[in-house]
């Protein structure tokens, strides 16, 4: 029973290391990986998948069950890796132990037959066999060389070279599983989050997940313990071609880390896109930009509020951006009542304002002629019931409640108003500019680089190197004739199929050959 | 940077040019194939002649050793010289082309999907110029220009886009060496897809003669082709690495993380795992030969799928085809 066990384990471990498993299981790794390239993945747009689901019915939600929408954090895909994995370190193990023994050992003896190597050359020279092979160690200077003397007298050379191709050929393969463990590290401990930040010298402070606007944590990442910096936006300049492609975007920014955070000191930094903020072991990144416009309310009591808040742009060619802003009637402290008197203003910006009839749009991403077009809803929000609500939208059941009622509806230039008919006047003030900001960190990516560049090292040390051998026989001419006192054999055979090692050995041959050929003439 | 309209005129014109010169070389290397004798003529040829050595026989094409100096073959060699000469101009014209977009948009000539396809087929027709040199097969160069010129079309029909600057996200040193890298592997990769493909035409026609008789027995050795292929991927296969790697670190300073499984970069993980196989198959019992090469077209295919669907049809970060 237990011996059939063995059996058994032995068995699928033979056959999980051989070469055609691996190539099986590398076939499937690149059939398993391709769905994910060609179906919506949740890791980079959840919404996408949700419409993919709901618009393929039942076959959008067996691919769902499949896990054909994380297809990298899937069980198959998984297993094809870990099996690969298994299989790898299966292979490389005893290719190990067979390399450690081969650094060790002395080349082969020299086979009886050079004729009958793929390589071969021969002449008798007029040197005797001692000088032969000292001109053969000089020649074969680099190679791993072991002599040699024969009965008859004979004496010969073995020598071999190349032993770097199975060191590069395991670099190579160690380094592919240093990449893969070290990557694995780094989805435990690393996170991303995304944040916009008015650029009127707003800040933002690395202290907790409550900061960012999303945020994408690893599996041993809570959010509690995160590197403490902040960052202080005072301006952002984008610079557009004539036809509106972009040219340059640059973020004015300050920020503080480490000990500047106690002492209070801020250094400049510009952020552009390509060239991060890397700060105590975080990075920040500009990621997109668009337009906050500044609402001010102006109460019947005479009270104002003032508001800026981002609007993301809906068209990123023209930047036509779609938002809202909300406020709270000042002086209430009674929810009934402030959910009575909640104002909303909701709808678009276009930074270069062009009309069809009084539908606005945008003509271009710069803020040359900007204008809204916006709705104003005053009662209840729905922000207080609890559940998550969008800082972009307002919340429509609350509009089919008739709970938020629509008051007016108006386009405006900055500095233009609207006045409701309970006297509230609200005030488009101007359009600032918002940066959208992430901030990543990943503990072991300097890892998974040396790992990338170790491999390609290796790579390029065992696709280039060639392992092969030589050997030469110098034996005494049997009649010695003038000038004919040894014959000189050379024998030559690549280990690696490479083909190429044919020009090596024609010119070590005859150099070996023509060394004594030049010293037969000086004598 | 603003755009010169002249020099981006000029290289239209080149461009334009350059694929007429192709379709003209092609003509005259297909003629040359054309004129090569097949194996059965040759064999009948060194029957009648006498030569009843039939280990030369055997000896096909591909070794510059053996060249039957018959006026049949000497006629085809001057076509296929002249081919060679038309493909030379072509290549000339088509550098010339890639050079004036680079100069007149003051940038490197591979921002957007156009200038890219016509720098992986300038690198593929010069790699195959160097491979010519080395190994005697000529005659095959209409099997390489074939998919150059409908890259070409493609490119200067469906991809073209007007010179401009870059925009924000490709104003980066990065996209002078990953895009050159992936440029380079790809043009080789090409030609090593494109004797793979003949190989597999000229092995089923070594196993039963019948098969493509016309056509595959005309091609260079079996072997010859696997050794091209092979040669070029070895040589291909680590700069792709390089370039996934530089792809990964531009990607780390650009978008905040190394990798992402973007479609882009999901779709070259494939290509690589499937070259991969490759080098492995050729180095294994029972799949060398016939299914490596299989995987070695397979993975060519890989690559162009990534340069055309993952470019125009899915969403993702790398998209800056520019195609309107």
């Amino acid at each position: 029973m237990i011996q059939g066990l063995l059996a058994f384990l032995r068995n699928a471990w033979r056959g999980l290391t051989t070469m055609r498993t691996a190539l099986i299981l590398l076939a499937l790794l690149a059939l398993g990986a391709l769905p994910g390239a060609l179906l919506p993945q949740r890791q980079l747009d959840k919404a996408r998948v949700e419409k993919y689901i709901t618009d393929h019915g039942w076959w959008g939600q067996l691919l769902d069950r499949l896990q054909f929408y994380d297809v990298y954090s899937s069980v198959w895909f998984s297993a094809v890796y870990f099996l690969l994995f298994v299989s790898l370190v299966g292979c490389l193990a005893p290719r190990t132990a067979e390399y450690l023994r081969q650094v060790r050992a002395k080349p082969v003896i020299t086979p009886r037959n050079l004729s009958r190597l793929p390589h071969h050359d021969r002449a008798t020279v007029d040197r005797d066999v001692d000088e032969v092979i000292a001109a053969a160690r000089s020649a074969l200077r680099g190679w791993r060389i072991a002599e040699s003397t024969e009965d008859n007298g004979a004496r010969t050379v073995s020598a071999e070279r190349g032993y770097l191709r199975e060191t590069g050929n395991l670099v190579f393969h160690f380094a592919l599983l240093g990449l893969v463990v070290a990557f694995a590290i780094g989805k435990l401990y690393s996170y991303s989050g995304q944040v916009a930040v008015v650029a009127t010298g707003t800040q933002f402070c690395n202290s907790g997940l409550l900061s960012y606007d999303s945020f994408t944590p690893g599996l041993r990442v809570d959010g509690t313990d995160l590197d403490p910096f902040c960052v202080r936006v005072n301006g952002f300049r984008a610079s557009y071609l004539p036809t509106g492609e972009a040219d340059t975007f640059d973020a004015d920014m300050d920020y503080q880390s480490g000990g500047d955070l106690s002492t209070g000191t801020w250094r400049h930094y510009d952020l552009r896109v390509n060239e991060p903020l890397r700060t105590v072991g975080d990075r920040v990144y500009l990621i997109g930009h668009g337009y906050a416009p500044e609402f001010t309310v102006i109460f019947p009591d005479g009270q104002q509020r003032s508001s800026t808040v981002q609007w993301p742009p809906a068209d990123p060619t023209t930047l036509l951006s779609a938002g809202t802003t909300t406020f709270d009637p000042p002086n209430t402290t009674d929810p009934a009542e402030l959910r009575k008197h909640q104002l909303a203003i909701t709808g678009l910006l276009a930074p270069t304002a062009v009309y069809d009839g009084t539908l606005l749009s945008s003509a271009f991403p710069a803020a040359f002629d900007p204008a809204v077009a916006v709705d104003v809803y005053r009662g209840d929000l729905g922000n207080n019931s609890g559940l998550s609500h969008s800082l972009l939208t307002i919340d429509q059941s609350m509009v089919d409640q008739g709970r938020l009622v629509k008051q007016a509806r108006q386009n405006l230039k900055p500095g233009e108003e609207i006045k409701l008919d309970d006297g509230t006047r609200i005030r488009f003030d101007k359009v600032e500019q918002f940066v959208q900001l992430q901030i990543s960190h990943d503990p072991t990516q300097v890892f998974v680089l040396v790992f990338a560049v170790l491999m390609l090292v290796g790579l390029a040390g065992s696709l280039t190197i060639k392992r092969r051998r030589l050997w030469i026989r110098a034996a005494p001419a049997d009649a010695e004739a003038a000038g004919e006192r040894t014959v000189v054999e050379v024998g030559g055979l690549a280990r690696t199929d490479q083909a190429g090692y044919g020009e090596e050995f024609t010119k070590l041959a005859t150099h070996l050959l023509a060394v004594t050929s030049a010293d037969r003439r000086g004598t | 940077m603003l755009v010169n309209a002249t020099l981006a005129h000029y290289s239209d014109w080149f461009y334009a040019s350059a694929v007429v010169v192709y379709v003209l070389a092609m003509a005259f290397y297909l003629v040359e194939q054309g004129m090569t004798k097949t194996r059965r003529q040759r064999e009948r040829e060194l029957v009648a002649v006498g030569g009843g050595d039939p280990a030369l026989a055997d000896q096909v094409p591909g070794e510059p050793t053996e060249e039957p100096p018959a006026r049949g073959r000497d006629r085809a060699d001057r076509i296929g010289r002249m081919g060679m000469a038309l493909n030379v101009l072509g290549v000339l014209l088509h550098a010339a082309a890639v050079l004036l977009r680079g100069l007149a948009v003051g940038r490197v000539p591979w921002g957007n999907m156009y200038e890219y396809d016509s720098a992986v087929c300038l690198v593929a027709l010069v790699t195959w110029l160097v491979l010519v040199r080395k190994f005697d097969v000529r005659r095959l160069s209409a099997f390489v220009l074939l998919p150059v010129v409908v890259l070409l079309f493609l490119g200067g029909t469906m991809l073209y886009s007007t010179a401009s600057p870059l925009q924000p996200a490709l104003q980066s040193y990065w996209l002078v060496i990953h895009v050159s890298a992936a440029i380079t592997a790809t043009g080789l990769l090409l030609v090593a897809g494109v004797a793979s493909l003949l190989y597999l035409a000229r092995a089923g026609n070594e196993r039963d003669p019948r098969r493509l008789a016309r056509f595959a027995s005309r091609l260079p050795a079996a072997d010859v082709l696997d050794r091209l292929a092979y040669r070029v991927t070895v040589l291909a296969f680590p700069l792709f690495t390089f370039g996934v790697i530089c792809g990964a670190i531009w990607a780390e300073s650009a978008w905040g993380r190394f990798w992402g499984w973007d479609p882009k970069e999901t779709c070259a993980f494939v290509a690589w795992v499937c070259y991969a196989a490759y080098l492995h198959a050729r180095a294994t019992a029972g799949w060398r030969g016939n299914r490596a090469a299989m995987v070695n077209v397979v993975a060519f295919a890989v690559m162009v799928f990534n340069l055309f669907f993952i470019n125009l049809v899915t969403v993702g970060f790398h998209s800056y085809a520019g195609v309107a």
